[in-house]
């Protein structure tokens, strides 16, 4: 079963310049159709401003779509909106926890505001506080609380009324190393409980680590979707970098050369240099070399490995994750 | 309904705890009044034509509902940071009545007045303060309307401008002009005419003479029936605003 559905989801900002009456629209949302299916780890992948929030707060409820339609947790956003929202969790990007609360209380409150009886919160929350590790730090105040003890309880607090699909919203941006690595393993748990989890992030590695499927988004469209392998396979062979010399074009001379190699499938400017896709890296390198070395293009630095997901990302967009996010 | 009532006990109650963990702003709040009583009101004693020892009888009920208005315009800026914070966002996911998470946090603020006015009515028992036992309790009633209708009329703005700043400046842009054409620093009779027809329009001018009337015990002064619609009206135009804007509220 797919626990969301979308059709030509579209979102289009106005917003009227000051002085002139002009009204200038951003369209930041343009026509997403996807599904996440029941028990994945979906993932969202896509530099700032890309349109991943946008897309999943109109999913979460929180803004009305300009146009299309979507289904989530069986029901119709857009006429059954409040249904939605009790089969769903949210966790946005700043949390939402009162900070002269503390954990408990936050908890407390949540619990009872999705309609359970006082005593049933009191349970749901300290069972919530020993799986996700609250119990020792959870009855001080948030503002107390160190950037992953927060995470942590923002979780728990998406959590409380056991929805069937959670929403985390770039999660780990701005955690330490360790913080990221342990919220991981929390997101893990939840879906091996079989609660279907929707992540937006633009950080790679943790695209990587943790999604079943993904999504790349760019300007607002999806531009591919698929399994982690699917996705790296469908490029077709291995990456080669290679750093070169910048000045006077002699990038573009050296991808007008390469692409007319038969085994080179791809080469694009990539990070002051360039990135191929070629069949076959092993036989391959040795070609690229003597043929760079013979046109007098000096090579910096060369590298060789599997597709990674930020060639994915270079391959459906022409630019690195990093280049996008500038 | 009854998911309304509930809801807005738990915002109340949640909204309650964490100000009284604040504490700089309860004592602030219960200071300023106490400041004018001790370092404004004596100065009118000595001003020929406000009846001495009576002074304070026409001052406190102004002081009151200057109160009543100062304290619950400013309460915004709690809702900015939580619009900021997220915490507005995370309510709107869950099944939460809109109207609850206004009405609660009203309701604060009006509990927060109401301690604030007693702590004020029972410090200027001690300088001579006499009121009609009636006159005050119904002088309550007017406070929590005049309370409910700032604070609406304060996280309204706050939905609106997002920015504390925005907000100070609109807040003092209202309260200064109205405070010096209420009368309540001193009676309007010294006034110029033009600055008697403003006060005529100015709900705030009744509501100060409703106040007065009250504390005198002439329950019959017309300024109270007009003050009470006033405000009533003013409760009901804001409440209406700021629940429909919390409905939109993106952040």
């Amino acid at each position: 079963m797919n626990i969301i559905e979308t059709r030509n989801l579209t979102k289009t900002f106005t917003s009227r310049t000051r002085g002139k009456g002009a009204a200038r629209t951003v369209e930041a949302v343009k026509g997403v159709n996807m599904i996440v299916r029941d028990g994945e780890i979906f993932g969202f992948l896509g530099p700032n401003g890309a349109g991943k929030s946008t897309t999943m707060r109109m999913l979460a409820t929180l803004l009305v779509p300009t146009s299309g339609q979507a289904t989530v947790g069986g029901h119709d956003l857009l006429r059954e909106p409040s249904r939605v929202r009790e089969r769903i969790g949210y966790v946005g990007q700043s949390g939402g926890t009162e900070s002269s609360l503390t954990g408990r209380e936050n908890l407390m409150l949540q619990a009872r505001l999705y309609g359970l009886s006082a005593a049933e919160a009191r349970q749901r929350t300290t069972e919530l506080m020993e799986t996700l590790e609250l119990a020792s730090f959870g009855d001080r105040l948030v503002k107390t609380f160190s950037g992953g003890q927060r995470r942590r309880l923002d979780l728990a607090m998406g959590m409380v009324h056991q929805p069937a699909l959670l929403f985390l919203d770039e999660p780990t941006t701005g955690l330490d190393p360790q913080s990221r690595v342990h919220l991981w393993a929390e997101v893990r748990k939840l879906r091996s409980a079989g609660t279907t989890i929707f992540i937006t992030t633009h950080y790679l590695d943790e695209a990587d680590a943790l999604c079943d499927r993904l999504a790349i988004i760019d300007h607002g469209t999806i531009v591919t979707e698929g399994t982690l392998d699917s996705l790296k396979r469908a490029i077709g062979g291995d990456v080669i970098a290679l750093g070169l010399d910048v000045q006077n074009g002699s990038v573009k001379r050296a991808q007008d050369l390469l692409l007319a190699q038969p085994y080179v499938r791809n080469a694009r400017e990539a990070d002051g240099g360039i990135s191929l896709v070629v069949e076959g890296g092993e036989s391959a390198l040795p070609s690229v070399l003597r043929l760079l070395d013979g046109a007098e293009m000096p090579i910096r630095t060369v590298s060789m490995a599997r597709p990674s997901l930020d060639d994915v990302f270079l391959h459906h967009t022409g630019r690195t994750l990093r280049e996008a996010a500038e | 309904m009854t998911r309304v009532i509930r809801d807005t006990r738990l915002i109340f109650a949640a909204s309650v705890k964490e100000t009284l963990r604040n504490p700089v702003w309860v004592i602030v709040g219960l200071m300023q009044p106490i400041m004018y009583l001790l370092l404004y009101a004596p100065l009118l004693k000595n001003v020929p034509g406000l009846g001495g020892d009576d002074a304070y009888n026409v001052f406190v009920p102004g002081l009151l509902i200057i109160t009543a208005l100062f304290s619950s315009l400013f309460v915004g800026f709690g809702l900015i940071e939580k619009l900021r914070s997220g915490v507005i966002e995370r309510l709107r996911v869950t099944p939460v009545s809109r109207l609850a998470i206004v009405l609660g946090m009203v309701a604060r603020d009006v509990l927060m007045l109401l301690v604030q006015c007693t702590v004020l009515c029972v410090s200027a028992l001690f300088f001579n303060f006499r009121p009609d036992v009636l006159g005050i309790v119904l002088l309550y009633g007017l406070m929590i309307l005049i309370g409910i209708a700032m604070a609406s009329l304060s996280y309204g703005l706050a939905l609106t401008l997002r920015d504390e700043n925005a907000l100070a400046s609109m807040a003092n842009l209202f309260t200064l002009p109205l405070l010096l054409l209420s009368g309540v620093l001193l009676p309007l009779t010294f006034a110029p005419q033009w600055m008697r027809t403003i006060a005529d329009v100015n709900p705030l001018a009744y509501a100060i003479d409703a106040s007065r009337a009250l504390v005198a015990g002439t329950t019959g002064d017309p300024s109270i029936l007009i003050g009470f619609a006033a405000f009533a009206v003013l409760t009901g135009v804001f409440a209406l605003w700021v629940t429909r804007s919390i409905r939109h509220a993106v952040a």
